[in-house]
């Protein structure tokens, strides 16, 4: 909004207030680099240094290929079980809820309404609502440590169905009818013109589901129990149950920068179209 | 859906396109929704043998428990404590940063990226700033006469709690206001400066009404967070203590069930939990009137 008028104190207070709030924002994350770059013997040293010291190297190699004794798998691993989950999560979520979207708008078949409202009811059940039921059957089909019981369980998504049905239904009907016209499959009309030009929604989503993947804690906490399997967030807190010995802080600190690298490298190169597709949420 | 769109016809792809999504739904969410529903009239026999049709008697018993009706106190007060705090500080930045002509672009990229970071890793972070021994605030606090220690005191446990869940949800709540108030129309304001409106005024009656389906919008999405994703923060930074201070309900959802084992109890609460979201998703779809009209 262009300012109407001007009021110099209120700008610069503007101003002052803004940079309070992006350090707020970003003290604690960097005080966990901080954390990150020194030896331990430097955090236990309360205050611990407020500038990055020269270990940053060593705690980060160490993390990633040896990460803390006791956990039994390295922060490299458990990054990649991590990175491996939001990517089945989020591409998982995309491909299923967009070949339902394109059942529900472009085909009229019987029961259409009742699979309808069946995805719709995934909103009421969140995985926190059903977890011991859920794990019972995870654990039957015998899922549990791997990574399909990791991904599958929270994959359906009424969110994205919704979305991309909204979108299908604003393109213009010429599209569908002139490549009927041209005698193309339904398949055909999907892969050629129908996945093409949802290229930006699809994005737009990817950013979003990609954290939500990411940021999934209590559905790993229950079905992984092999370390091979923790993802990073699980392992974090394993670093962290250390009884009466001394966490690692170093490590622990490593391993969480580590842990927020990938959202918050996704949110900032899609920056324009992560804020599109929250936004779209709310519509 | 109402309109009649070009159509393909084929009696078996439609089919095909559904399964997957219809398969995983069915067998990991209705099945086991229906079983939680269904464990919750039941009851196990002291061998674990048996189930035992009881009932209403698990809810009877739940809402006696004084353990339960304190998590219940204690979400209701933790989601408060959270939505005053990141509806407050959400809008306030994004009106500073739709204010901000110059850097509003730097602003806004500083403010939304602790959205990408998970709770559980809110979580550890604040828990470390807070480390009674070794953290930089409570280093401060101890020199300020101020004795921190989240895992011994009940007040101190539910702040750092709330902190954490806050720090992160603010990033959302600001990214809404912010897009809301960039729909608003310039002109608006601008009739309203020329009839003399000063800022404030222009604010309270204009741009807050205006603002009112997105704040909305966010005390739901507050809630959900606050009740059901901030589960991360508590088993990292508190467990649920110290004493029972942050044992909101999903939290005591998980460890009856799977701490302490009992089935019963455990799905009676899964299921209050379950009628919690979706009064939310109705209330949600009543008032926005959103598409999924059927």
């Amino acid at each position: 909004m262009a300012m109407v008028e001007r009021y110099p104190v209120l700008t610069f207070f503007t101003h002052v207030m803004l940079i309070i709030g992006v350090f707020i924002f970003a003290f604690p994350i960097y005080i966990v680099f901080v954390a990150s770059s020194v030896p331990l013997a430097e955090i236990m040293r309360a205050p611990m240094p407020i500038i990055p010291g020269t270990q940053i190297l060593q705690n980060y190699s160490t993390a990633i290929m040896t990460g803390v004794a006791d956990v039994g798998a390295s922060s490299g691993r458990m990054l990649m079980n991590s990175i491996i989950m939001a990517l089945g999560v989020s591409g998982g979520k995309i491909v299923i809820s967009m070949f339902a979207a394109f059942a529900f708008v472009f085909f009229r078949f019987p029961f259409r309404q009742v699979f309808f409202w069946a995805i719709f009811i995934t909103l009421m059940l969140p995985v926190q609502v059903r977890i011991l039921p859920t794990y019972e059957v995870v654990a039957n089909l015998g899922m549990l440590d791997s990574y399909a019981g990791l991904i599958l369980p929270i994959i359906p998504s009424a969110t994205a169905t919704f979305l991309f049905r909204q979108y299908f239904m604003s393109i213009p009907k010429e599209l569908p009818d002139s490549a009927k016209v041209d005698g193309a499959t339904p398949m055909r009309f999907f892969w050629s013109i129908l996945v093409p030009i949802s290229k930006t929604t699809f994005a737009a989503l990817f950013v979003i589901l990609f954290i939500f993947g990411w940021n999934q804690y209590l559905w790993p906490l229950l079905v992984t129990t092999k370390e091979q399997y923790y993802t990073l967030l699980i392992g974090i807190n394993r670093m962290l149950a250390v009884g009466d010995q001394q966490a690692e802080w170093q490590i622990i600190m490593a391993s969480t920068i580590l842990a927020m690298l990938p959202p918050i490298f996704v949110v900032m190169s899609m920056r324009s179209l992560f804020i599109q597709g929250m936004t779209e949420q709310e519509k | 859906m109402a309109d009649n769109r070009a159509i393909f016809s084929n009696k078996f792809l439609p089919y095909v396109l559904v399964f997957p999504q219809i398969a995983i739904v069915g067998v990991f969410f209705l099945w086991p929704g229906f079983q939680a529903v269904l464990l919750s009239v039941f009851r196990e026999d002291a061998f674990g043998t048996r189930r035992v049709f009881v009932g209403m008697e698990n809810f009877v018993r739940l809402f006696a428990n004084e353990s339960y009706l304190n998590s219940m106190r204690v979400t209701f007060f933790f989601s408060i404590s959270v939505m005053v705090i990141v509806i407050s500080l959400g809008l306030f930045f994004a009106v500073l940063a739709d204010r901000a002509i110059r850097g509003s672009n730097f602003y806004t990229t500083m403010i939304i990226w602790p959205y990408a970071v998970a709770p559980a890793v809110s979580g550890v972070m604040w828990m470390f700033l807070f480390n009674p021994t070794i953290g930089v605030i409570s280093h401060f606090l101890d020199l300020a006469g101020f004795n921190w220690n989240h895992a011994l005191n009940p007040t101190h446990g539910f702040i750092i709690v709330t902190l954490a869940a806050s720090w992160k949800q603010i990033a959302y709540n600001f990214l809404f206001f912010l897009a809301g108030l960039q729909n608003i129309p310039p002109s608006l304001i601008e009739s309203a400066a020329i009839d003399g409106a000063k800022p404030r005024t222009r604010f309270w009656r204009i741009l807050f009404p205006l603002l009112s389906p997105t704040t909305f919008f966010l005390v739901i999405m507050n809630v959900m967070y606050s009740f059901f994703l901030t589960f991360g923060i508590i088993h990292q930074v508190t467990q649920g203590g110290p004493g029972q201070a942050t044992n909101i309900l999903v939290y005591k959802v998980y460890r009856d069930g799977f701490v302490n084992l009992n089935l019963g109890a455990s799905s009676a609460q899964s299921v209050v939990l379950m009628a919690i979201v979706i009064g939310l998703t109705f209330i949600q779809f009543h008032f926005f009137e959103r598409k999924v009209h059927y």
